[in-house]
């Protein structure tokens, strides 16, 4: 299965449009709902970062999800069942990246499913969408 | 417009009694759309005739649009003010996040009045507002403030720091608003607008969904607009070499204006040029939320310290053309590094780096024909291409150190009116003149825009394009009110002026359609001639006149790419604009 990598973050200009690339899928404007959040590093003089899920084989968000609403999903990553979901905030504790977003309108987690329109998007070759190399 | 979309609410804050509410007024923003559309009610609204600027009932307003938030390029915020600057009407326009936040956050526009009797902080989100002391920081520069207010306020990219610096403070009324470091609400003194209410700054955090009336229209209207962007030759070369690429271009045609416009070529320009500073020192570019164009170019400069060997600060300062022009040729700095020396405090301070380069040139010509003297300057010479004079000088302004500087911070106009040199003394409307000297078209457009800013009607691209002296005054000025009545829908979107090409009447339209807003792209250019005739309105109501417009001698004797200028042609030119405003 395919994942989202953020290739160089060197490359980044703080554009956004990864950000509303995500939210667009939904249909929507803003950015409530968007997986992936580019940010400056403590002023924009010091340069972005982009935080989104590395799609980790054995994720501590689904480790610590109390109702399995996050599964591991093949080839890395998770997916994420909304209605088993209590809103606890476990998994967002627990990502290390600080990767799980949170959706205020409807409580509950915003998760990357590494379809890779953010990438499509990405004027500056700071994303891609790549297959995973075959574990031998 | 869609029934949730909060675009709708006004946001009103009272400073003086740190109460704030909401209203919600879907007409407004139904029929004015939104920045400036919807900002020039709100200042008619808001504003008592005739009230002193820095006054606690002058009003602040921040405005943002429809489209901001759901496409791309569409990253501008609109302030509208009275200005302490000119007397008449404000409006200054900034990009970085400020417009995406508030729109975010679940405002159209904001409202501030009164003021604070201790210099305070407002911080903004869909929850609330939270009014903060901030008497600590009071007389800190605009770098220093945006680090201790983002380290314990808001997310990162998820808000907006609006931050005044000394300048501000000290009511200079050519202050400005700087906002996530590198952009500015620059023009017009709204940085003394806030020092007047012990604003000290504003944070401004949203991160919101946005509803849609069709999701297939609006992709389908993002794909086209992005792709359009994309694949424009002028928009890559604001991110290639940024706004700067226009120094040896304006060089060449002889329309740089140099050493306070007695000259509009510059010996030196190649060592100002954007390509110089691209190659020696270009560090980093950014963009403004939501613009894939990134056209904010950081030089990264390196200075070492002077009391230890090997140790070294490297800041990084944003340059853009107006920048060179008016801190490089126009005070005759020949050297990349000399003009971002300049720059660097001219930021930090606080101050609209147009109007302190023009002050200074003015200065330097004024001492050099002896209007002022040492006394004046305490006990400096300043000449063209002296960088440390300048920094001296642009020090005594924030904290004005005597009555000479006290009016140098209030602007061109004010001190040229004091101590004489008028004729040279480079300003529009009390605005001082941006970095063109192309011709007819240039200057017609700052003394007829409605901020006497090139940003209004963009008067020089006619220069640079058209025959301007063989079509005439008339036919000049129909050009230019229609071009600003065109930029009031930009600006009321609102989506840079640097998408002009790609954001006409019609894709905007379909544009709006997609999100609930519906209009024709005749509706859309009658519109924009009812906002600049209102601004107008606002502008005649504080006692603008056309007829008392003064038009500089200097820029009829320093030669332009048209030749010697004739002011008959330039009288004519207001005359015939005033005629169309009028008009209806």
């Amino acid at each position: 299965m395919a994942l989202l990598k953020v290739v160089d973050v060197e490359r980044c200009v703080g554009c956004q449009l990864c950000m509303f690339a995500c939210q667009r899928r939904l249909g929507l404007g803003g950015v409530m709902q968007a997986a992936i959040y580019p940010r400056s590093r403590g002023g924009l003089s010091r340069g972005l970062t982009v935080v989104v899920c590395r799609g980790c084989k054995d994720p501590s968000c689904a480790s610590v999800c109390p109702t399995q609403a996050l599964k591991p999903r093949k080839g890395g990553g998770i997916i994420f069942l909304p209605q088993r979901c209590i809103g606890c905030g476990f998994c967002q504790e627990a990502c290390p990246l600080g990767a799980i977003f949170w959706d205020n309108e409807n409580n509950k987690p915003v998760v990357c499913i590494h379809c890779g329109t953010c990438a499509s998007y990405c004027p500056h070759g700071v994303l891609s969408w790549e297959k995973e190399a075959q574990e031998c | 417009m869609l029934e949730h979309d909060p675009l709708r609410h006004v946001l009103y804050i009272d400073l003086s009694k740190r109460r704030f509410w909401t209203e919600s007024r879907p007409e407004l923003f139904e029929k004015y759309l939104g920045g400036v559309g919807v900002g020039a009610v709100l200042l008619e609204e808001e504003c008592p005739a005739g009230v002193d600027p820095l006054s606690p009932q002058a009003p602040i307003i921040l405005t943002v649009g429809p489209l901001n938030g759901f496409y791309p390029m569409a990253s501008k915020s609109v302030a509208l003010f009275k200005s302490p600057h000119t007397g008449n009407l404000g409006e200054s326009h900034a990009g970085g996040r400020s417009a995406i936040s508030l729109r975010l956050a679940g405002f159209g526009a904001l409202v501030i009045k009164g003021a604070s009797d201790i210099p305070v902080a407002v911080s903004i989100s869909s929850e609330k507002v939270a009014f903060m002391d901030v008497r600590a920081l009071w007389g800190l520069g605009v770098g220093d403030t945006g680090r201790i207010l983002r380290e314990r306020h808001g997310k990162p990219g998820a808000r907006s720091i609006l931050r005044i610096g000394p300048a501000g403070e000290n009511l200079s009324s050519f202050s400005c608003v700087v906002t996530e470091t590198y952009r500015h609400f620059g023009r017009l003194g709204l940085g003394a607008v806030f020092g007047s209410k012990k604003l000290k700054a504003l944070i401004i955090s949203g991160q919101r969904s946005l509803p849609v009336r069709d999701k297939k229209a609006y992709r389908q209207s993002y794909d086209y607009l992005l792709k359009q962007i994309l694949d424009t030759d002028s928009l890559k070369k604001y991110h290639d070499l940024g706004t700067a690429v226009n120094v040896l271009k304006l060089n060449a045609q002889k329309g740089l204006p140099t050493r306070n416009l007695k000259e509009s070529c510059f010996e030196k320009a190649a060592y100002i040029s954007g390509e110089y500073f691209a190659e020696k020192l270009l560090g980093r570019r950014l963009a403004c939320g939501h613009c894939p164009v990134a056209c904010i170019h950081l030089a990264a400069l390196r200075t070492p310290y002077e009391d230890e060997p090997y140790f070294y600060k490297t800041s990084f300062i944003s340059y853009d053309y107006e920048l060179i022009y008016a801190l490089g040729s126009m005070l005759g700095v020949g050297e990349a590094e000399g003009v971002l020396k300049i720059l660097a405090q001219v930021d930090d301070l606080g101050f609209d780096a147009i109007s302190a380069g023009v002050v200074l040139a003015w200065a330097t010509e004024a001492y050099e024909k002896g209007l002022i003297t040492q006394k004046e300057t305490l006990g400096l010479a300043p000449s063209f291409g002296d960088v440390d004079v300048y920094r001296a000088m642009i020090r005594h302004m924030a904290y004005p150190a005597n009555e000479f500087y006290k009016k140098m911070s209030q602007g061109v106009e004010s001190v040229a009116s004091h101590y004489g040199g008028l004729d040279f003394a480079l300003a529009f409307g009390k605005n001082e003149m941006p970095g063109y000297h192309t011709g007819y078209g240039c200057h017609l457009g700052f003394l007829t825009g409605a901020r006497h800013s090139h940003l209004d009607s963009a008067g020089y691209s006619y220069d640079q394009k058209l025959d301007v002296p063989q079509m005439g005054p008339e036919k000049l000025a129909s050009l230019l009110f229609e071009e600003e009545s065109y930029r009031q829908i930009l600006s009321s979107l609102v989506v840079c002026f640097f998408a002009r090409s790609i954001y006409k009447y019609e894709p905007i339209a379909q544009a709006l359609r997609a999100i609930g807003f519906d209009t024709s792209p005749d509706q859309l250019k009658e519109l924009g001639q009812e906002i600049l005739r209102r601004k107008y309105r606002f502008k005649m109501r504080e006692g603008f006149a056309f007829e008392s417009l003064r038009i500089p001698k200097r820029i009829l004797k320093t030669v332009s790419p048209h030749g010697v200028l004739d002011e008959k042609f330039l009288r004519q030119g207001i005359e015939a604009y005033k005629n169309i405003l009028l008009q209806a």
